[in-house]
């Protein structure tokens, strides 16, 4: 059984008069990367700032690694590493210094430990200068850094590879996979970017105007929308036969059905019989993006 | 806590914060100390000569001839007899009553910076403290550690409690430094007028009496100290209320020049005392001049300054711990 590390139960915020989180329910297990999925403004940030305390949920409640975020704040806090939207740090001081500073807000972190988190994102050469003088991938880098220092149980990452390079992406994607493998720590990732968390997370939960309308593993998510792309000749004609048996969509000269392992041949032998030549059938996995534009129903409009 | 403490004083200090305080006090005094120096010499020139001790000999005789005189009320009799006490402590000690000696500029200096110059200084450090990591977003990693809220407000108030005590005394010791260049180190023990008790219109000289400079330098020092704390943590509630640095640090000064301004025009307006900025010139009750409203005493303007103080201080607080950072 392995344990939970986050559990979020029916979360809700409102600021003013708007409900801006409208009930949230999830879980996070030891071990797993867990990705937040939703266009802007779907409430992600939001969600993650209450889990890390910075505001008080209207109702709801969230434990991690069974501590109350509200009852026992520094317990849960000593057990959780974050970055919030931008990795802010000090930018007059040092990386070093940034890092010191932290490390004196926690219990029994020493110059060793604070060594090997600079060995760990690769910032050796560069931690004695001031921040200002970083790059923005450096300064994700060392928030990440600190993050690490108290050896979290549940790392708490917001848009993390935002400003990184595409080298830089899949760094941090090894990365993140290689914690939550080797070390067993979970992770909660969010993003707007489906690329990403389809590579990056076991588990997703696809989130839009504050609620969740999705959760599952992301193969299971993905294999409820295989396809059939058909390239026919002459295509009006294999449409028509194709709608005969199920709904079709047309994309340029390729004909798109669902894929059904059983009803396919009976498909193929239909537009044999009636002299329309198939050149070709291809079977594909939907990526991501096609299903989140499906279920947060085009994404674009902020509400 | 120490921890958190030592924190926010590497963070200060990487700021430079109290460098350029310590360099604009320099340059103040240094400007002072000529203006000073040159009034001096110029009362030489209109006095004719060097000879103050047979001008203060003069002044000695005049002051015995008027305490002969039976046409005097005791009052004033007492009052004279403390000034010729006075005079006569310079003639002996041959200081020269215009020519002042580091410390009584030290104290003058202080006297008149207690109301807008300090609170300035003090401004520089105190509007940023919170509202700087808020703007920054540092207050995001800082309050997401395993430290509860309010301790770390409270480290962040005696870092601001320290500085307090530095710029005090810097600025003490600064003004007494580079005066003395000019004006040499001395006047320590010079007697200085002390006790003068406004009631109504009448000034109440029964408690007039002379105190060694040292010791007046000391009050004087106590006094800004205690309204440099409370401009401080007013600035501190700021700093905590307002998000941006410029708008506090711009409310904070407001205050404070109208307090200004009120000092020279309020004597009408009675519930004006209870402004804090109009009871900031605590140290013009030991030294003798009228307060701005009538009624106004030393022990007034101290609890006075003092509930603004323990307002803020719940204000800040309550606000800290209990605000959802965005
Ligand atoms: N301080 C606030 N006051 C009022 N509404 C807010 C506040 N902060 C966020 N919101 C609203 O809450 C909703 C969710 O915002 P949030 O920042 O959580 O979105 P997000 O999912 O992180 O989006 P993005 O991908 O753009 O980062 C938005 O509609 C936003 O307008
Ligand atoms: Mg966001």
């Amino acid at each position: 059984m392995k344990q939970v590390t986050l559990s979020v139960r029916d979360l809700k915020k409102r600021i003013g008069k708007r409900e801006i989180i409208k009930g949230i329910d999830f879980e996070l297990n030891e071990g797993e990367v867990f990705g937040f999925l939703g266009p802007n403004g779907a409430g992600k940030t939001t969600t993650i700032r209450m889990l890390v305390g910075l505001i008080k949920p209207t109702s709801g409640s969230i434990h991690i690694c069974g501590y109350d975020v509200r009852q026992d704040f520094t317990k849960a806090m000593k057990q959780m590493g974050c970055i919030v939207e931008n990795p802010e740090l000090y930018p007059f001081l040092s990386g070093w210094d940034n890092l010191l500073h932290f490390a004196r807000m926690l219990p029994d972190v020493d110059e060793t430990r604070m060594d090997e988190v600079v060995e760990l994102v690769g910032l050796q050469a560069r931690i004695h200068d001031k921040v200002k003088t970083y790059s923005l991938g450096m300064r994700q880098r060392l928030g990440i850094a600190q993050a690490m220092l108290n050896s979290p149980k549940l790392l708490i990452l917001d848009e993390p590879t935002n400003g990184l390079d595409p080298a830089g992406i899949r760094e941090m994607r090894q990365f993140i996979r290689k914690l939550a493998e080797e070390e067993g720590m979970s992770v909660l990732v969010s993003s707007h970017l489906l690329g990403e968390i389809q590579q990056l997370c076991d588990r997703v939960a696809i989130i839009k105007g504050g609620e969740i309308i999705k959760t599952d593993t992301v193969e299971s998510l993905l294999s409820t929308q295989e396809r059939i792309f058909w390239r026919v000749e002459p295509i009006q004609k294999g449409a028509e036969i194709l709608s005969s048996f199920t709904e079709i969509t047309l994309d340029q000269k390729y004909i798109i059905t669902a894929y059904d392992e059983l009803k396919t041949p009976e498909w193929n032998a239909a537009l044999n019989q009636a002299g329309v030549r198939v050149h070709e059938m291809n079977r594909k996995l939907p990526g991501l993006e096609e299903l989140f534009l499906q279920v947060t129903g085009g994404g674009a409009g902020i509400e | 806590m120490n921890n958190l403490v030592q924190n926010e004083m590497m963070k200060l200090l990487a700021k430079k914060r109290l460098i350029i305080i310590g360099l604009i006090v320099g340059i103040l005094v240094l400007m002072f100390t000529y203006a000073q120096y040159k009034q001096v010499e110029e009362q030489r020139e209109k006095l004719g000569t060097d000879d103050w001790r047979a001008a203060l000999q003069q002044q000695i005789i005049d002051t015995q001839n008027r305490l002969g005189s039976n046409r005097m009320l005791d009052e004033w009799r007492e009052q004279l007899q403390v000034s010729l006490k006075q005079q006569q402590y310079y003639l002996d000690h041959d200081i020269n009553p215009s020519e002042p000696g580091a410390a009584t500029f030290t104290r003058m200096f202080l006297e008149n910076a207690i109301d807008l110059f300090i609170p300035l200084l003090i401004m520089i450090v105190a509007s940023d403290m919170v509202s700087s990591e808020n703007s920054q977003g540092t207050i995001k990693l800082l309050l997401t550690r395993p430290v509860e809220r309010w301790k770390i407000l409270l480290s962040k108030y005696v870092t601001l409690l320290l500085s307090v005590s530095i710029i005090v005394a810097v600025t003490a010791l600064l003004s007494y430094l580079l005066s003395g260049i000019v004006f040499g180190y001395q006047g320590w023990g010079a007697p200085v007028i002390t006790g003068f008790e406004l009631k109504g219109a009448d000034v109440d000289v029964s408690q007039v009496r002379l105190v060694e400079q040292w010791k007046f330098l000391l009050m004087d020092l106590g006094l800004v100290w205690l309204v440099a704390v409370v401009v401080g943590t007013l600035s501190f509630m700021l700093s905590v209320l307002v998000r941006s640095t410029p708008a506090g640090m711009g409310i904070m000064l407001a205050a404070l020049i109208s307090g200004a301004i009120l000092n020279n025009m309020v004597s009408s307006w009675e519930s004006a005392k209870y402004f804090f900025m109009v009871n900031l010139k605590l140290t013009a009750y030991i030294s003798g001049t009228a307060p701005p409203i009538e009624g106004m005493t030393l022990l007034s303007s101290v609890i006075t300054l003092l509930v603004w103080w323990a307002l803020a201080l719940i204000v800040s607080f309550t606000v800290f711990t209990r605000r959802d950072v965005y």
